[in-house]
């Protein structure tokens, strides 16, 4: 079967916002997004010491815009070496300056760091939507306010690290090395660096090697910041490099976001060593509706959920139980609404659903999406033009799926929705949590005493009720089980940072 | 000659001291009451058995292993529990953990105050069997059992207050009411400290109970029967069965089995030898268990005694965070 092909199912024109049938009323004129002011450096080295430098032996590879496939730039391959000179930068800097200064100065580097990105904020967007395809209006108004907003939240902790953790006389650590995914680049970044060097840490941080590029600009903010050399280090290349990272006898603390299978691996490499990790893994978020849900504050949370970033969410909204009772009315306005979703530029500032991050990432996507046909599930795609270059897929919907199919299962990490149904809340308790993962979970009911039931129940870090993937700084968030261990953000991420165990504590 | 036929002869060849419910005479109590202080009587002597799901069943192996005190002096035939005997503990405690990490926390508190008073009135034979078992005399042995069952009391008060320590309300930069609560992680694999066979126990089981986890415990393997005689204690004090589970037996037969085990959520080894660290820790990646681990510098130098040896921070190691958000509207 071919997913390409246009699907016959289209919902002529959502009539249940009362709109007249016919010409499609959801159609926009092009609204794209300014590149001129943005300037893409044909290749960049790696960043040690508050220098560009190039990998030894030289080698680059290419990173691609996934809406158009062509290339953006050159980027450093690091080698074992490259590696070293990182996080030994990284600890005479932790040695020399960073643990010596008073909280009080490094929070105002933290302010600046922050200040920096809000007035290049737009910049950072823009480069964001070019390297990983997420629209526009997702990195112009949740990543990068998030990342800067962490930033400027993690500041103000560092002068006052013994009041967060009384009798525990809090230390640094030391060097920090940080493994993030493609899917939040730039946030995924402040989430570890704005703790980090908060606590009194240095970093060496490895982005995906399909999304450098934001960090490559947060690297001349840190020049900008005038960052003492070595506070910040940031180096690229595949995977093995990442492992390299994290194992480096020189490394004190190692925090990962990324998929469970990595995480073990690297849980595995660090044991019996006396660094400390913190693990944020997959997910296979429940997102519970019930049938006194106000439901069209639900369908928005439902897309939201599951189509925000592509799907390319940890804690996306993958798996969706309806009440059997609201199961009709909420499946036909949804189809409806998912009709209205643009996808397509992530540059245009209408879009609502960009590119997939990569070829591979796309093809895990198709794959799975044929393994929920193959397996019985009904199948719904609104009928929309996809771009003829780049990796786009449809918003998706299953119908008619059963625990025991994968897409029930296994994290798709792409625009893939499964529905499936539930009677009693005991029954949908016990199939949200019916999973090796626990990182997030939502709830739909007007009735408050139900959303404090469900809220108790759920087996999971994260629980939004009649809401969805909202993100603060000051607001924890980690999973349980197989989604890892370890808080980001809060007061409970600052701890993730710190060597606590000076008062005879012991600590992860 | 098996092991127990084995063991029942040489402790026979070794009676001496007053009997059990003496207790002004400190001895352990099965090298006691074979002959009874007046002569006259045969002591009746107790069997240390496992203790899961509340009941206090041999080994399904059927098998035992020698206990002898500091001294040398055989003290009892303790049971050898099994990867089978893990199994059925684990299960226990999965089964038992709902019930009681819902209860108040209150309840729990008193609960915790309860195993307190027991032990109070158990503290004679726990003072017998910690200076045979760790070789100690009877004031060193005293201070320890007394800062056991001290150590129950501090942690029965922090039952409805590490919440709040622990626990926050987020200001959130939108219309959201936002905060952070600790809940039990689940069932916690605990490998209990192994010299320090009561006070060592007590400092790790109580922070993981306490906030409403169950707890798979493997007992210390030279000196497991003041952890046994707890667990008669525990059996008492209104504390659910599967709550808390003791496996005896000989600790490289088991740990491995505890810290690969699918259903436990966390494994405490902070009581384990740091040369079997590495290895457990591998195997307990399978699940993304949360290990804590033992102290760097071993536990020879660790007082128990210490004011640091409690702290709610103990309780944390066993929490999981949890963020609620709900937006604020008409």
């Amino acid at each position: 079967m071919t997913l390409t092909k246009k699907p016959e199912s289209r919902p002529a024109a959502p009539n249940s916002w009362g709109l007249a049938t016919g010409e499609n009323p959801w159609e926009y004129a092009p609204a794209p997004e300014a590149t001129d002011h943005i300037r893409i450096e044909p290749e960049y080295g790696l960043f040690i010491g508050n220098e560009f430098v190039r990998s030894t032996p030289r080698k680059t590879f290419t990173v691609i815009n996934p809406a158009t496939e062509e290339p953006l730039a050159k980027v450093g391959h690091a080698s074992k070496v490259d590696v070293s000179r990182a996080v030994g930068a990284a600890h005479e800097a932790h040695r020399s300056v960073w643990s010596k200064l008073p909280g009080r100065e490094r929070a105002k580097y933290l302010y600046r760091i922050a200040r920096i990105m809000q007035e290049r904020s737009r910049e950072f967007a823009v480069v964001e939507s070019m390297n990983s395809g997420k629209p526009i209006k997702e990195s112009r108004d949740v990543d990068v306010p998030l990342a800067a907003a962490h930033f400027f939240y993690y500041a103000g902790w560092a002068d006052k690290l013994e009041y967060a953790f009384p009798n525990r006389d809090p230390r640094s650590l030391g060097v920090a090395a940080q493994v993030i995914p493609w899917n939040f680049p730039l946030l995924m970044l402040a989430w570890k660096i704005a703790p980090a060097l908060a606590a009194g840490n240095t970093v060496v941080l490895k982005p995906a090697s399909t999304t450098p590029l934001t960090a490559y600009l947060f690297a001349d903010v840190v020049r900008q910041a005038d960052l003492p050399p070595g506070v910040v280090n940031i180096i690229t290349g595949p995977g093995e490099i990442g492992m390299e990272l994290v194992t480096h006898p020189d490394v004190s603390k190692v925090a990962f976001t990324g998929s469970t299978a990595v995480g073990k691996m690297i849980a595995r490499a660090l044991a019996g060593s006396d660094k400390k990790l913190t693990l944020e893994l997959g997910g296979k978020a429940a997102n519970i509706v019930f049938d006194d849900a106000p439901l069209d504050q639900a369908i928005e949370g439902i897309v939201n959920g599951i189509y925000f970033n592509q799907g390319e969410v940890c804690c996306a909204g993958s798996r969706l139980f309806v009440q059997e009772s609201v199961h009709e009315p909420l499946i036909e306005k949804l189809k409806a609404r998912l009709g209205t979703l643009r996808v397509g530029d992530p540059l245009d500032k209408n879009t609502d659903v960009g590119a997939i991050n990569s070829a591979a990432q796309l093809a895990k996507v198709q794959e799975l999406v044929e393994s929920g046909i193959a397996e019985g599930a009904e199948m719904f795609q609104p009928d929309c033009e996809l771009p003829t270059r780049g990796f786009f897929f449809r918003p998706t919907l299953f119908t008619g799926v059963s625990m025991s199919h994968r897409i029930a299962q296994e994290e798709i990490f792409g625009p893939v929705l499964s529905v499936l149904t539930f009677r009693t809340p005991d029954e949908a308790i016990e199939k949200a949590n019916n999973t090796p993962y626990g990182l997030s979970a939502g709830v739909w009911t007007e009735k408050g005493s139900r959303i404090f039931k469900m809220v108790n129940a759920m087996r999971a870090g994260v629980v939004w009720a009649n809401t969805f993937n909202r993100f603060d700084p000051t607001s924890p968030f980690g999973g349980y089980k197989e989604s890892g261990y370890g808080r980001e953000g809060g007061i409970h991420g600052l701890g993730a940072y710190l060597d606590l165990s000076a008062n005879g504590v012991s600590g992860r | 000659m098996s092991p127990r036929a084995k063991s029942a002869t040489r402790s026979r060849s070794r009676q001496r001291g007053a009997p059990v419910l003496d207790q002004r005479e400190a001895q352990p109590l099965a090298t006691t009451g074979s002959a009874g202080r007046d002569g006259d009587r045969i002591g009746v002597r107790k069997t240390y058995k496992l203790y899961i799901g509340g009941a206090f069943p041999r080994t399904e192996s059927g098998r035992a292993y020698e206990v002898f005190g500091a001294k040398g002096q055989l003290l009892a035939n303790a049971s050898r529990g099994t990867r089978k005997d893990i199994r059925e503990a684990v299960r226990a405690a999965r089964k038992a953990q709902p019930g009681w990490g819902s209860k108040t926390a209150y309840n729990r508190s008193q609960i915790l105050y309860r195993i307190a008073e027991l032990m109070e009135g158990r503290r004679e034979q726990f003072v017998a069997e910690v200076m045979a078992a760790e070789g100690v005399g009877r004031p060193r042995a005293a201070r320890l059992v007394d800062a056991s069952i001290d150590r129950w009391v501090w942690y029965a008060g922090w039952a409805d207050k590490y919440t709040q320590s622990i626990g926050t309300v987020n200001p959130v930069a939108g219309p959201y009411f936002n905060f952070s609560i600790p809940e039990p992680t689940g069932v916690v694999g605990m490998i209990a400290p192994e010299a320090s066979s009561l006070l060592g126990l007590v400092s790790r089981l109580a922070p993981i109970v306490v906030s409403g986890n169950a707890a798979v415990v493997i007992s210390s393997e030279t000196r497991p029967l003041p952890g046994v005689t707890l667990s008669e204690v525990l059996a008492t004090s209104d504390v659910p069965g599967g709550v808390v589970n003791l496996i005896t037996g000989l600790r490289r037969e088991l740990v491995g089995h505890l810290a690969g085990h699918m259903d436990v959520n966390a494994l405490d080894a902070f009581g384990a030898d740091p040369l079997e660290r590495a290895a457990l820790e591998e195997v307990a990646v399978e699940n993304v268990k949360r290990f804590v681990r033992p102290p760097s510098s071993g536990l020879e130098q660790y007082d128990w005694l210490a004011e640091r040896a409690q702290s709610p921070y103990h309780i944390g190691e066993f929490v999981e965070i949890k963020t609620v958000w709900h937006p604020i509207g008409a």
